[in-house]
């Protein structure tokens, strides 16, 4: 499961993190299971996050804290707002409760705090410089870059990327054989290094989502958010990126990853977060938070006749996912002004 | 015989005219935006017109040569932030939009005429108002002139070549400067902005400085190219209307988008097709189909209808490569 | 040889300015040899060309658009000049008898005080036989209120109020004209999410056609504009089936298609050029005076209507029909509706031919109301479009309609304060104003994004 991993190389994102797999999962089993519980150690906090298009809420989160160094799954039916929500603490969406810039308005604010530093009103691109990086449901691996070009990418501290530097090869030179050294050691562990100089566009759908979150790791982040990594991904491959995703954590990256349903989650993550319709309904270890009434009416609501582990609910997201993405590269409808979909 | 001679002198004269090489710089300003970094700027045109009202006004006034370069640049600068602010953050066709109607205007108002002791209005301003301040920096004798092969050209007054000269170097500077800037992390960045910008912004890059960036770069670059185009003619505002823009995306289309060469390659092909249709059209067409004076229209046809089927059948020109090439959406 | 190449330079003229019943003469691209001393030039008291004599007319108006009453103007062709002096309503007209070019002058001193030419005061003219050419001059300041005939100009209340009131309802009629070329581009933005550079060439074509079956073919107006609008539905429908749903069948990007359509835009648009010349070609022979409590003339109180009935129409048809809602739900979202059974491409290829339809009527309307249309009047009138579909909201048709009246009233207003050629400019502000606090338009919804 936890393969491939490169000895002496690997960055820890969080040096004071000393407690292994057990130590964590016995700390957060003192957490209460409420939604929005406090933390032993929370990396990042939420508080009054509200999203609404029109006049339908998608996301009321009121309070939600992730502890440092763990693997937090958020789970939900289809549309409960895990995508949107992933947005807005991303920067990439701004709620409908943030602060109006030139003041006014009714309280309570949005509000969040990742590594005691604010996020209310930042900006996509700060938002992962402070070192909380995210992955799309939709992989946006540049397919006419190459692999290493993906790679070489997701580095930050690079003085070639300022304009007139960049003039000036000497100058940023190093670095650059830095990052280059980095990103061959990230492709060996994900196993990408034979496509190196590949186009992206030649990977295979589960391929992507690798390189995806190799890409993002060249910033050692340390909190990434993986919006559906399993969506797309032919099974086989996806033990390996269940493996991957442990590994992280291991490592000391603190995870935050969506995902549908309970059968993928139940075996790596230590915590999980339920949403439904919006709103936090549920929070817990695993293997005790699919009992909570809240999500099993959750669940019921969307897939009615189906056991929450069930495969089929996979197969079906699988396909959906699938669908979308073909939709999404073939026609590009963009019927919305904003191009994108969630 | 005699046909295809005249043919090949006039191909040969046309490439070495500063107009091909004006119009390669002004593409490849343009290619920054749109071949590079997928921004949809239809107004390239304005910053052409601006960079040859901000030289020639600032010399009709009696500043120096370079201050005039200079006022050109920092027009251009500005250009790019008024049109850059608003729309930089908002999908592309905003740009798109924006950009075309601030070229569109910026063209009506210089040649209004209540504008004419500055801009000249429509008639615009003559090229003997600003040529003196350049032709003075000649290295060349004032007088003579110079034959080379079947071209005889003054050295430096007119169209000379001195202008030739100091225009393909001005064109040789901007694309060595595009190359060093596009084989830097800079140029990788500017490449996965035109791919996906959500996923550089992901990858913690401030997406909306480096749009900004390259619209300004393109921008002076387009704004050196109608600097060096009106040295040759002069600057009138209807010469640098829309349909040059168009011409410029034909150019960068024609010869590949996102390479280096590929606007120089697109300039010299497109020149070489209007003067072979020029010729042809004056030796074999009779006038009762098309007139000398329809030419030019049925050139633009000609550019219009193979902006489509570029776009449609070889988005990635003649130089460019295929896997590379995609547009932003 | 440099500048023969790039011959494009003299090509492009200014709009013509809807504020003026005139328009600017333009060189004609076609060479004809000016008309010889054989040619009879008679002034006459409206215009009457027949397949033998040829009409130059036109209206002089202060930059207020007041008409300007008395002024000499004088049209020779090498021979002895005939002089006439401006009607009440600012028109002259002549009536010639031989094709070719005729210079048109207008005596400076003759000008009521405090109006002076804006761009020379003379003009080469193209006459054709049995065709108008209409003619003008702008003018620069107003004329003072004292100085102004009040029975010479029974509309021309020059008070402030007077002359707001006439922007308004210059506005007003403009805005209705853009709105039926917004409202295509708006819905053909809205099914397919392309920005259709080359929508104004069907205003263009509409225009034009009208010229072909109306003058040239005398065809009864109103047959001729049902033909025409006929023929410009069509034109969608083939565009479509030819171009549009191929390159969607490819899966080409949007803003590949883009880059199309702003191919065939330049190539529509020298097309025209080609084929009509250089020159303002009109619908309708007539010359009317304004006239009613909005002072323009009948022709343009009926393009008023006709637009307005028929916006009603395309509003109803969006709100109340099967094929209405359909076209809403494309727009809404493309998968779902064809999920649902909803035949896309049918519907796509309706929003084509309705969009197509109405430029063509805008275009006509146009030409019918501002005395002609030129090759290059749908790509200036783009201008105003993209600023009024952005403003109400790209993809929803009442706010493209809402949109072009505020640019049609902004726009013409502004030329109290500026000279007409800004008013481009002022439409370009509203635009850059709009992108900056409220990108989806006054009526869009913001949508999710990421």
């Amino acid at each position: 499961m936890t393969d491939a991993k490169v000895s002496g190389t690997a960055v820890r994102a969080d040096d004071d993190y000393p407690w292994d797999r057990t130590a964590l999962r016995s700390e957060l089993a003192t957490v209460s299971q409420e939604p929005g519980a406090t933390k032993p150690q929370p990396i990042l906090a939420v508080d009054n996050v509200v999203r609404s298009f029109g006049g339908v809420t998608a996301v009321d989160v009121a309070h939600l804290e992730v502890q440092r160094g763990a693997i937090t799954a958020l789970i939900g039916p289809n549309g409960a707002g895990k995508t949107t929500f992933f947005n807005l603490i991303t920067g990439f969406d701004k709620p409908s409760s943030a602060k109006p810039r030139f003041g006014g308005g009714n309280g309570p604010f949005a509000t969040w705090r990742f590594q005691g530093r604010s996020l209310g009103a930042t900006s996509a691109f700060r938002v992962a410089q402070t070192g909380m990086v995210r992955t799309f449901q939709l992989t946006k691996a540049l397919s006419a870059m190459t692999v290493m070009d993906n790679m070489l990418l997701g580095a930050k501290d690079q003085p070639g990327e300022h304009i007139l530097t960049a003039l000036f090869r000497p100058r940023w030179k190093k670095r650059e054989a830095e990052i280059r050294a980095k990103a061959e050691e990230l492709l060996v562990r994900f196993k990408l290094d034979a496509k190196k100089d590949d186009y992206a566009g030649s990977l295979s759908g589960g391929q992507r989502k690798l390189l995806e979150m190799a890409r993002a790791l060249m910033s050692d982040p340390a909190m990434i958010m993986l919006d559906e990594p399993m969506a797309g991904v032919n099974p086989a491959l996806t033990q390996s990126l269940l493996g991957h995703i442990q590994d992280l954590r291991d490592r000391g990256t603190t995870v935050l990853f969506v995902e549908h349903d309970m059968h993928m989650v139940r075996h790596i993550s230590d915590w999980v977060v339920v949403m439904a319709e919006g709103k936090i309904v549920a929070e817990g270890p695993p293997d005790t938070v699919m009992q909570h009434q809240a999500v099993v009416d959750a669940y019921l609501g969307s897939h009615h006749d189906q056991d929450l582990g069930d495969d089929s609910v996979l197969d079906e997201d699988f396909e959906q996912a699938k669908a979308q993405e073909d939709a999404e590269r073939g026609e590009r409808t963009a019927a919305e002004p904003d191009g994108e979909k969630a | 015989m005699d046909f295809l001679a005249t043919l090949f002198t006039d191909f040969g004269a046309q490439i070495l005219s500063t107009v091909t090489a004006a119009f390669a710089i002004a593409a490849i300003g343009l290619n920054l935006h749109f071949g590079y970094t997928g921004l949809l700027n239809i107004g390239q045109a304005g910053f052409m017109l601006l960079g040859a009202y901000g030289f020639a006004i600032t010399i009709r006034f009696g500043g120096p040569f370079w201050l005039g370069v200079l006022v050109a640049i920092v027009a251009a600068v500005i250009f790019a932030l008024i049109l850059g602010l608003p729309t930089l953050k908002l999908r592309g066709y905003y740009l798109a939009i924006v950009t075309i109607a601030a070229a569109e205007i910026l063209r009506i108002v210089g040649g209004n005429q209540s504008l004419g002791p500055v801009t000249g209005g429509v008639a615009g301003i003559g090229n003997q108002v600003y040529s003196p301040a350049f032709t003075a920096l000649s290295p060349f004798p004032q007088d003579g002139s110079f034959s080379l092969g079947p071209y005889t050209y003054p050295l430096t007054v007119g169209d000379s070549w001195y202008l030739r000269i100091v225009s393909w170097i001005v064109l040789a500077l901007v694309a060595v400067l595009v190359l060093l800037l596009m084989r830097s992390p800079w140029g990788r960045t500017i490449r996965g902005i035109r791919e996906d910008e959500d996923a550089v912004r992901s990858l913690g890059k401030n997406v909306y400085l480096y749009k900004m960036q390259a619209l300004i770069l393109g921008g002076v670059i387009g704004a050196l190219g109608g600097m060096l185009f009106v040295l040759g003619t002069s600057v009138q505002p209807d010469s640098l209307g829309r349909s040059t823009t168009f011409l410029l995306y034909t150019i960068v289309l024609l010869g590949g988008a996102a390479t280096v060469f590929g606007p120089v390659l697109g300039a010299v092909l497109y020149f070489m097709v209007i003067i072979g249709l020029q010729d042809v059209v004056g030796q074999f067409v009779p006038p009762e189909i098309m007139s000398q004076q329809q030419v030019p229209q049925f050139g633009y046809i000609v550019v219009g209808i193979g902006l489509m089927l570029l776009v449609i059948f070889r988005p990635q020109g003649i130089l460019g490569n295929k896997k590379e090439l995609s547009f932003g959406d | 040889m440099l500048v023969a190449a790039l011959g494009v330079l003299s090509g492009l003229l200014l709009p013509a300015l809807p504020a003026q019943a005139s328009s600017s003469p333009t060189p004609s691209a076609s060479s004809s040899a000016a008309a010889g001393d054989s040619s009879a030039i008679r002034a006459t008291a409206t215009c009457a060309q027949t397949d033998t004599t040829a009409c130059v007319a036109g209206t002089l108006r202060d930059a207020d658009t007041n008409p300007v009453r008395g002024a000499t103007v004088t049209l020779a062709a090498g021979g002895t000049p005939v002089a006439t002096k401006t009607s009440a309503e600012g028109t002259f007209s002549f009536t010639v008898t031989a094709a070719g070019r005729y210079t048109l002058s207008l005596d400076e001193s003759t000008l009521p005080e405090g109006l002076t030419p804006g761009n020379g005061t003379e003009r080469t003219i193209t006459a054709r036989l049995g065709a108008l050419s209409p003619a003008g001059f702008a003018l620069e300041g107003a004329q003072q209120g004292g100085e102004t005939d009040p029975e010479a100009t029974p509309q021309g209340d020059t008070s402030a109020f007077g002359r707001f009131w006439n922007q308004v309802s210059l506005g007003l009629l403009l805005g209705l004209l853009l709105a039926l070329g917004a409202i295509g581009l708006s819905l053909v933005y809205g099914t397919t999410g392309l920005s259709n550079f080359a929508h104004a060439e069907q205003v263009t074509l509409g225009g034009f056609l009208g010229y072909v079956f109306a003058v040239q073919l005398g065809v009864p107006f109103v047959l001729a504009g049902v033909i025409v609008i006929v023929l410009c539905a069509l034109t969608g429908t083939v565009q479509d089936r030819l171009i549009w749903q191929p390159l969607r069948r490819r899966g080409l990007g949007l803003t590949q298609l883009m880059v199309v359509t702003i191919g065939l835009q330049l190539a529509l648009q020298y097309v025209y050029q080609f084929i009509f010349g250089g020159g303002v070609r009109p619908v309708s022979r007539t010359i009317q005076a304004n006239t009613g409590p909005l002072n323009i003339t009948p022709n343009a109180y009926i393009a008023m209507a006709i637009s307005v009935v028929v916006l009603i129409g395309v509003g109803l048809l969006l709100q109340r029909t099967r094929i209405g809602r359909a076209t809403r739900a494309v727009a809404d979202n493309r998968p779902l509706a064809a999920a649902s059974g909803i035949d896309v491409d049918r519907i796509i290829r309706l929003v084509w031919t309705i969009a197509a339809g109405l430029a063509g009527l805008a275009g006509l309307l146009y030409a019918l109301v501002y005395g002609g249309i030129a090759w290059n009047t749908g790509a200036e009138l783009l201008l105003l479009l993209f600023p009024a579909v952005t403003l109400g909201g790209f993809g929803t048709a009442f706010g493209a309609l809402v949109g072009s009246l505020v640019i049609g009233l902004v726009t013409q207003l502004s030329s109290l304060v500026l000279t007409a050629q800004l008013r481009y400019a002022s439409a370009l502000l509203i635009l850059i104003v709009v992108l900056i606090f409220r990108p989806q338009g006054i009526l869009g919804r913001r949508s999710r994004v990421g």
